[in-house]
């Protein structure tokens, strides 16, 4: 018996649910494989996806949102080898699971956090709590490819913001296998949408975009880049977080300020009174 | 209306000096590069005082003065004994505040009313508050060990000018950071007669550093390579450029910029409450306030009545001489704000909005304009849209709840939203969908230290008060 042909899988964009190909009809050969270059249409329609999808993630209960992140855990944890396939190592594999479970846990915990009562120096109920800032746009790290991926967009959606992401263009294939895990785990769709392709191609677009409340430089290398799309990002006074430290350890416990960067605190006052 | 005898506060309680010069290092000093300008009495167009205007040469000077201190002095200094300095400016605050109020309605034009009954006690207690935190910051929430950033550029407005200098400083050096304050080009004064009481509590020197001059200075030193965190209270245009100047440095920002607030009105709502919500929401500080209720949502069915007792209160409203402690109403802050207002209101009409204002006499020298609404405005009038900043109300109405939501969110601003209904589900519902920084439910305009301030989209970005007011000063 001859032995059997492998069906090979096809690499493609992550919008809204569902997995396209880039509109251009382009693709770049990375990884042994044909990629699709996103296109900085593609970028927009992400970010359509991304704001539809707003109202029922940042309206779901924390409870919810917390179940969703630890199912995405679970499905994680199903497809260790075939991240470590792609090139991850086991120990980047396995932070990257925990790292997801760990985020998982601070759905219902962040208002208790990082909101409370406000003893006013009057008769006044005064109450802040966090609320997400609404579409963030993400670059994503270089390397690690899954790690990295993982440690920025948990903190942006555990609170209700929806992402589009620019994943690396280097080692793209584990944000897509990301998606496909994404897209089994009862996530909405448009909570996350992965980019692939050039980032000086689709960055600027996301950076310039009206309708996107944040961007997250982190993967960003190049400073003129950085600094270009934080420039960009001022026209409608996106949220901001600057690009990391080249040496920066992704393997080091992340603290919160990834989730607190992205939130947004109302507070609202009310009269005591009989 | 009532005629009322004049109950003017005398004004001998405050001298003020024939000329300032800038605060830098603990002493005034003549600015080496820079010219003057005068500062006026909104008022009465008088010339109160001539003040230095600093070049980007005082600018470098004011920033390496504040970087010694850092280094020097006040950021290796116990957090108990900054502190210690916070409580004696605060305390000294208080013990001066009859003069700190006339000098700021001299200069701002405001109610004395207001100077004397809102202003003054935010600040002393704004002052109080942050001396707390000065040696409890390992319990804030930020970490066992957080660290102050360095040099503070902060450049505040003109509409709260003593109050918004204390959300500046009192935060900024509660958590280790000197400070570079510019205060507004038309109400520097009460920022000078702050650095006084900086020497009267024996603040080391350049801790607390005040240069006055207006757009270039303010970004000669917002730009210098020498400052580590940018601090900006103003209009969201400028806080743009800011945005940018800053892109690709390491300075971390803040920025409390415009607003155009909804002021939502249910027919549940008991109407004379409302009523008095909607006059304090708008007229209040002449609507100089970048979280005024400027758009009021009334439901449908209840807004004939609303709108006749809202114009039967504005009636009575008292505009004139604003250290006359009867006066509702003072006056509008500069001409070039009264050019800007008229400006507006004339677009207003222009695009088929109906104009009212009581019958009102405005003096005849300073800046004044008249408590003014307008009905029959649309979502994409430009007083609907454009933040004014003055007495000028524009009306809207609504039928559902849901519409109330799409409309009071229908604007790039996100700083406040007033709600004014009987029902406590409705409240919170509309409260869970409003995206702004602060949502007022039957009250309006109020403010403590303990409580976050800040906006949601083109507000700006960063808290002021409370807890969170920290983050903006410290390594997090």
């Amino acid at each position: 018996m001859s032995e059997r042909v492998a069906v090979r899988k096809t690499y493609k964009l992550y919008i809204g649910g569902k997995f396209p190909r880039s509109e251009s009809g382009r693709s770049y050969l990375v990884q042994d494989a044909n990629v699709s270059l996103a296109s900085r249409k593609d970028a927009r329609d992400a970010v359509v996806a991304a704001r539809a999808a707003v109202k029922g993630w940042a309206g779901a209960t924390a409870y919810n949102r917390g179940q969703i992140l630890y199912r995405v855990a679970e499905m994680l944890e199903g497809r260790r080898e075939q991240f470590v396939a792609l090139g991850a190592t086991a120990d980047e594999v396995d932070a990257a699971i925990d790292r997801w479970v760990w985020y998982a846990g601070w759905s219902d915990k962040l208002a208790q956090v990082y909101g409370g009562a406000n003893p006013v120096a009057g008769p006044y109920f005064n109450l802040s709590a966090p609320e997400p800032t609404g579409v963030v746009a993400v670059v994503a790290p270089e390397r690690p490819a899954l790690l990295g991926l993982v440690s920025v967009i948990a903190p942006a959606i555990v609170s209700g913001n929806t992402v589009v992401v620019a994943a690396s263009p280097a080692e793209p294939l584990a944000a897509i296998t990301l998606a496909e895990v994404l897209a089994t785990s009862d996530l909405p769709g448009g909570v996350v949408n992965v980019l692939t392709g050039r980032i000086g191609e689709t960055a600027p677009t996301l950076a310039a975009h009206m309708d996107v409340n944040a961007v997250d430089l982190t993967g960003v290398a190049d400073a003129e880049l950085a600094a270009e799309l934080e420039v960009k990002a001022a026209e409608n006074l996106k949220r901001v977080l600057r690009p990391a430290p080249a040496d920066h350890d992704w393997f080091a416990d992340p603290g919160v300020t990834r989730m607190t960067a992205l939130l947004e605190t109302k507070t609202v006052w009310h009269p005591k009174g009989v | 209306m009532f005629e009322y005898a004049p109950a003017p506060e005398s004004r001998s309680v405050v001298e003020i000096k024939p000329s300032y010069g800038l605060f830098v290092d603990g002493k005034f000093v003549e600015p080496a590069d820079g010219g003057s300008f005068k500062s006026v009495n909104p008022a009465t167009e008088e010339v109160l005082a001539e003040i230095a205007e600093a070049g980007s040469g005082d600018v470098d000077r004011a920033v390496r003065a504040a970087r010694t201190a850092y280094e020097k002095v006040w950021s290796p200094m116990p957090g108990r004994d900054r502190a210690k300095y916070l409580y004696r400016i605060a305390r000294i605050i208080q013990e001066r505040s009859r003069e700190l109020a006339v000098l700021e309605s001299l200069d701002n034009g405001k109610p004395i009313k207001e100077s004397r009954d809102v202003d003054l006690p935010l600040v002393a207690a704004h002052f109080f508050y942050y001396a707390g935190w000065a040696d409890k910051l390992q319990h804030a929430g930020f970490g066992a060990d957080p660290k102050p950033l360095g040099v503070a550029a902060q450049v505040i407005p003109w509409n709260f000018p003593l109050l918004m200098l204390a959300w500046k400083i009192a935060p900024a050096l509660a958590a280790g950071n000197t400070v570079v304050l510019k205060p507004a080009e038309t109400t520097p004064l009460t920022a000078l007669l702050f650095a006084e009481i900086c020497q009267q509590a024996d603040l080391p020197p350049g801790v607390v550093n005040i240069v006055t001059g207006a757009g270039e200075t303010g970004r000669a030193l917002v730009e210098h390579p020498g400052v580590d965190k940018v601090a900006f209270t103003g209009s969201t245009e400028v806080g743009r450029a800011i945005a940018r100047s800053v892109a690709g440095t390491r300075k971390k920002l803040t920025l409390e910029l415009g607003g155009k607030a909804a002021n939502i009105v249910f027919d549940d709502a008991p109407v004379d409450q409302a009523v008095e919500g909607i006059v304090n929401g708008i007229f209040f500080n002449q609507g100089h306030v970048c979280c005024a209720g400027s758009r009021l949502l009334v439901q449908e069915s209840v807004a004939d009545r609303v709108l006749e007792s809202l114009k039967r209160r504005m009636a009575q409203l008292r505009l004139g001489d604003p250290l006359d402690k009867n006066t509702d109403i003072g006056a509008i802050n500069s001409a070039a704000q009264l050019a800007r207002i008229r400006e507006l209101s004339d677009a207003g009409s222009a695009e088929g909005a109906e104009r009212w204002s009581p019958p009102c006499e405005l003096p005849e020298r300073g800046f004044w304009f008249a408590p003014t609404i307008f009905t029959g405005v649309t979502q994409a009038h430009r007083i609907a849209r454009e933040e004014i900043f003055g007495p000028v109300l524009s009306v809207l109405t609504f039928r559902t709840p849901a519409e109330a939501v799409e409309k009071a969110n229908n604007t790039p601003y996100g700083l406040s939203a007033g709600i004014w209904t009987d029902k406590g589900s409705r409240i919170l519902w509309m409260a869970d969908r409003l995206r702004a920084g602060v949502v007022w439910a039957n009250t309006f305009n109020k403010f403590d230290p303990t409580s976050p301030f800040g906006g949601y989209k083109e507000s700006g970005y960063g808290r002021e008060g409370g807890r969170h007011g920290l983050e903006a000063y410290l390594n997090v």
